[in-house]
């Protein structure tokens, strides 16, 4: 039903409509244990190796809450500039499902954790609001797999708890939204701000950071048109893709007078489509109702002022500092900001080696490089900031040349070992003895009649290649100014021959 | 009693040992007829009785009287401590809905059936440390859910005092054990009066404590914000003990309270001269047997003489606490036992898909009154229909706690009768829920409320037990528990006691 077979634009919204966005993100938050029980939330155990009477629902059980999973819940929702209520409480949200041990979840309904917030998007020069309805806290269920493509023809299901019971915070935006890049842009942003203050390690692939959107299109100026959920998105290019298919989809659909049905959809990374889940038919009644076995959380205003004076400096915040205090280009601050590990790296290397934008050139450029060809995490690089800033230090004062300092960077990365170390073995240095370079440049000139007449009728980039033959003599180490010079004394000034 | 066989076995006059085979042979006499347990741990049982009196000759030996952890060997100072304990070797049984590790806890359910928990209640894990010895688990209600003990999956509870009426509900077991002289104390859970009313039905001594005062953890829960353990034993002093053990907070528990125990034996001897004591007269007019009223009229009395002001007052709401009940208990009993789905325990009959398998376990393995009260709270928490019963109930119910609140600042108790009537038979009221559902009427307001009660025995009618309902304000369990036990004293000599006595 409704499929189509479209190929939208990878973003943008087809002329004539507006899309209306807005996303419930899950992030799952850094505590070292579950939200109602002592058991360990460490990723990647064996399956149910890290589960109790409690978080698996065994009759006679009863949760108990686990401080440092509100604070960090109070934590986000003060980051997201969100009202905290003194008085909230837990729900439980009813229905049934394999990998939910008590066949209800605890949440929050009626009166969350907090609410009323915003976070700032880029938006053109400027920047865009997006404001946050609420945030509360929940628990997450197991984790079910089946002997098969689903559960319907599988001939058994193995099911996971260890997930089960660990805490989340979901926080549902307003539909500010209005294309896939302002979606990404805002999940983006989210996650870097729960980095920042702690509250979660967001990594996507492991589930720690999820994301549900809810999405319509109308004309502009109408009404709201009938919205879509899409479930389950786990990553930012996902997010985009998912939203430019369905609004295709919507548009093509009421184009061709047709309705777009209330539903839930499913996001197929693989496919590149959406497909319906569920339709309104089988909409849950969750039958919400206060969890008779957790008391109202009540929070005393100094420990959420306490918290509040406890975060840390914000990627907003951070960016305008490194614009101010480095003197760093906006683009630049904005992209080393994005990410608290990035940027952190970044000012543990301008300390040693204060040079922003140099350090800011090789943060965006080989660093990331490094990262996006070893599909790392900006938390994983695999170099210390000291190391990079004593890499720096030897292209400074002419120890190597960049082309070879590029060539040990990566060598650094892949073997842990230091830049010194390198360069001394595999012997690097950079060649600044004239008279060694002297006997390279002559020989090139010599070997290169054609190329020096071409420099001589005046074609200057003629130099270019005789340096670099100078260089692939020196096997790259000769010091490229001295090489440079050399040339330039031997050919005269070009456009100058028979003078 | 509890007090003075513990103390015998401290002095080594009755060997633990012995006290364990006595209950077990009686059990084995009579169990078959009374349909107390559902699960014996005998060996076990005896086992740890044995090693109780080893310890505590041990300490004998020593000369110290205590068994002091010093220079013991590792492995024993567990032992130590339980032979130490103000319970060592004292046996019990257990309402079969209170978890025990290793051994089976059905809830007297076939869902349950074979379900065996790996852990131990908060109060199991209590009285162990204090030395007390499980020996059963006791038949009960199919999840605490009814008030005579027939709705047991597996087969009815009796009542000792005439074996063709009912033992009340839903601790049946519980009660009937220690009526009969099977075990010294039991445990049971009340709900809305599962303790109290088959305390009365049987002749025993049952407390309700303030919501919060004794952990829930391992406790099945039923409908959680009105469940709570209770002690059934034969005497208000053995009352007091057991609570003791068992109360106090549980950081397993979030809605365990934070209130420090009272030593509640030390009070029991406290002169109750000047106590100003409320009987709520909308339990005592229509729908109360005129042989229950008459014995209720006749323990007044006994307070005046003690010196008490007794004076009747007015709880206006009590007419919608059972609406109430019914509303609210259902909700959360509708939700608690989604559990119970044949995924992960229990029983799982097989079928197609998985909605079918959900379905199916469910309709084979639930009762017709866990069934039919699963139904009315999903349709009282639906959507739609939660403004006009769950949300009203819960309005409801703290206008009745509210009316709790006033009569507790005139009245430092509040007297009336524990159930309408005496045990009726078996079989008479099983075709027809909503009769079942009135004997409760005089015990729900207190849960509703979360307020301690206890139910002791104050006469006869019919030559069945009638039970005095004693009513407190949150954590007066202490004061509960000191006119009770003035009660017990004054009629010590009573004519419906020697009867009493005699039967035993």
């Amino acid at each position: 039903m409704n499929e189509v077979s479209v190929r939208p634009r990878e973003t943008g919204v087809p002329a004539g409509w507006e899309a209306v966005i807005g996303l419930e993100v899950h992030v799952e938050l850094s505590t070292a244990s579950k939200m109602f029980c002592p058991c360990s939330t460490r990723f990647g155990a064996p399956p149910n190796s890290q589960v109790c009477p409690v978080c698996l629902g065994l009759p006679g059980v009863l949760p108990v809450p686990n401080r440092q999973a509100v604070e960090l819940a109070v934590k986000a929702a003060l980051a997201l500039n969100c009202r905290v209520a003194t008085y909230s409480k837990f729900d439980r949200k009813n229905y049934f499902y394999p990998d939910m041990p008590k066949n209800y979840q605890i949440s929050q309904y009626d009166l969350p954790l907090a609410g009323d917030g915003y976070l700032e998007i880029p938006a053109g020069q400027g920047s865009k609001r997006v404001r946050i309805r609420r945030l509360h806290l929940e628990e997450d269920t197991g984790k079910s797999m089946h002997a098969a493509d689903d559960i319907v023809t599988a001939r058994y299901s193995l099911v996971d708890f260890n997930r089960a019971g660990i805490p989340l915070v979901e926080i549902v935006s307003e539909p500010d939204m209005s294309t896939p890049e302002e979606a990404r842009l805002y999940l983006e942003k989210l996650k870097a701000i729960m980095q920042y203050c702690g509250v979660s390690d967001c990594r996507m692939e492991e589930g720690s950071l999820r994301c549900d959107i809810n999405v319509s299109v109308r004309r502009p100026g109408q009404e709201a048109g009938t919205r879509t959920e899409i479930k389950n998105v786990n990553s930012f290019r996902g997010v985009e893709r998912a939203l430019a298919y369905e609004i295709a989809r919507q548009v093509e659909v009421l184009e061709s007078g047709g309705e777009v049905e209330q539903e839930t959809r499913h996001w197929d990374e693989g496919a590149g489509r959406t497909h319906t889940l569920r339709t309104k038919e089988y909409a849950h009644d969750y039958r919400y109702f206060p969890d008779p076995d957790l008391p109202p959380l009540v929070l005393d205003p100094a420990w959420i002022e306490e918290i509040r004076r406890s975060l840390p400096e914000l990627p907003d915040a951070r960016r305008e500092r490194y614009i101010r205090e480095f003197g760093l280009p906006p683009y630049d601050a904005a992209v080393i900001t994005a990410s608290r590990a990035l940027a952190e790296f970044f000012e543990e290397t301008v300390r040693v080696y204060p040079q922003p934008k140099t350090v800011s050139n090789w943060v965006m450029g080989e660093v990331r490089r490094y990262l996006n060809e070893s599909g790392l995490e900006p938390e994983e690089i695999p170099l210390q900031p000291a190391a990079l800033a004593e890499l720096l230090a030897m292209v400074e004062r002419g120890a190597i040349n960049m082309r070879v300092a590029k060539q040990v960077f990566t060598e650094m990365c892949q073997t842990g070992r230091l830049a010194p170390e390198i360069v001394r073995e595999k012997g690097l240095e950079q060649v600044s003895d004239e008279a060694l370079i002297e006997r390279a440049v002559e020989e090139a000139i010599a070997a290169n009649p054609a190329v020096v007449a071409d420099y001589r009728k005046g074609r200057e980039k003629a130099l270019g290649f005789l340096v670099g033959q100078v260089m692939k003599a020196t096997r790259g180490k000769a010091n490229p100014q001295v090489v440079n010079r050399l040339l330039r004394d031997r050919l005269g000034l070009p456009g100058t021959e028979g003078v | 009693m509890i007090a003075q066989a513990a103390d015998a076995i401290r002095k080594g006059e009755l060997r633990a040992r012995e006290l364990v085979e006595s209950c077990l042979s009686r059990i084995a006499g009579l169990d078959g007829l009374l349909g107390c347990f559902l699960s014996l741990d005998g060996e076990r049982a005896l086992e740890r009785a044995a090693r109780i009196d080893e310890e505590l000759a041990r300490a004998r030996q020593r000369g110290a009287g205590a068994a002091g952890p010093g220079g013991m060997r590792a492995g024993t100072r567990e032992a130590a401590a339980e032979a130490d304990g103000v319970l060592a070797g004292v046996p019990y049984a257990c309402k079969d809905n209170i978890c025990t590790r290793g051994l089976r806890t059905t809830c007297a359910s076939r869902i349950l059936e074979e379900y065996v928990p790996p852990y131990d209640a908060t109060v199991v894990h209590r009285l162990a440390r204090a030395g007390a010895i499980l020996v059963g688990k006791t038949n009960m209600d199919e999840f605490a859910m009814g008030s005579s003990g027939e709705n047991s999956a597996f087969f009815p509870t009796r009542n000792p005092r005439d074996t063709t009426r009912v033992p009340g509900g839903s601790s049946s077991g519980s009660a009937a054990a220690v009526a009969a002289g099977l075990v010294p104390f039991a445990l049971g859970s009340d709900t809305g009066g599962s303790v109290r009313q088959p305390a009365s039905f049987c002749g025993v001594v049952g407390m309700k404590p303030t919501y919060g005062r004794v952990s829930r953890y391992g406790l099945v829960a039923f409908a959680s914000s009105l469940d709570q353990i209770g002690p059934l034993t034969l005497t208000v002093e053995d009352c007091a003990l057991v609570m003791e053990v068992i109360a106090g907070h549980d950081p397993r528990d979030a809605t365990s309270a934070q209130v420090s125990v009272p030593n509640y034996r030390e009070a029991l001897g406290r002169d109750v001269g000047g106590l100003r004591l409320g009987v709520p007269r909308e339990y005592m007019g229509e729908g109360i047997e005129p042989g229950v009223r008459e014995a209720v009229n006749a323990a007044l009395r006994v307070f005046s003489d003690l010196g008490c002001v007794v004076e009747e007052c007015s709880l206006p709401h009590t007419e919608y606490a059972l609406a109430v009940y019914y509303l609210v208990a259902p909700a959360e009993a509708s939700s608690n036992l989604a559990r119970y789905d044949g995924v992960r325990y229990g029983l799982r009959v097989d079928a197609g898909d998985i909605t079918a398998m959900y379905s199916r376990t469910r309709r084979q393995g639930f009762g017709p009154e866990v069934r039919r009260r699963i139904m009315l709270g999903t349709y009282a928490l639906s959507a739609g229909y939660y403004d006009a019963y769950y949300l009203k109930a819960q309005r409801v119910r703290t206008l009745v706690k509210r009316d709790f609140e006033q009569a507790f600042s005139r009245y430092d108790l509040l007297l009336a009768p524990t159930s309408p009537t005496v045990a009726f038979r078996l079989g008479e009221r099983t075709e027809d829920p909503l009769s079942m559902y009135m004997a409760d009427v005089c015990t729900i307001p207190v849960n509703l409320a979360g307020i301690p009660a206890i139910s002791i025995p104050c006469g006869e009618s019919e030559g069945l037990p009638v039970g005095l309902q004693i009513m407190g304000p949150p954590f007066a369990e202490v004061t509960i528990l000191q006119a009770a036990h003035a009660f017990e004293q004054a009629t010590a000599g009573a004519p419906w006691r020697k009867r009493e006595g005699e039967r035993r």
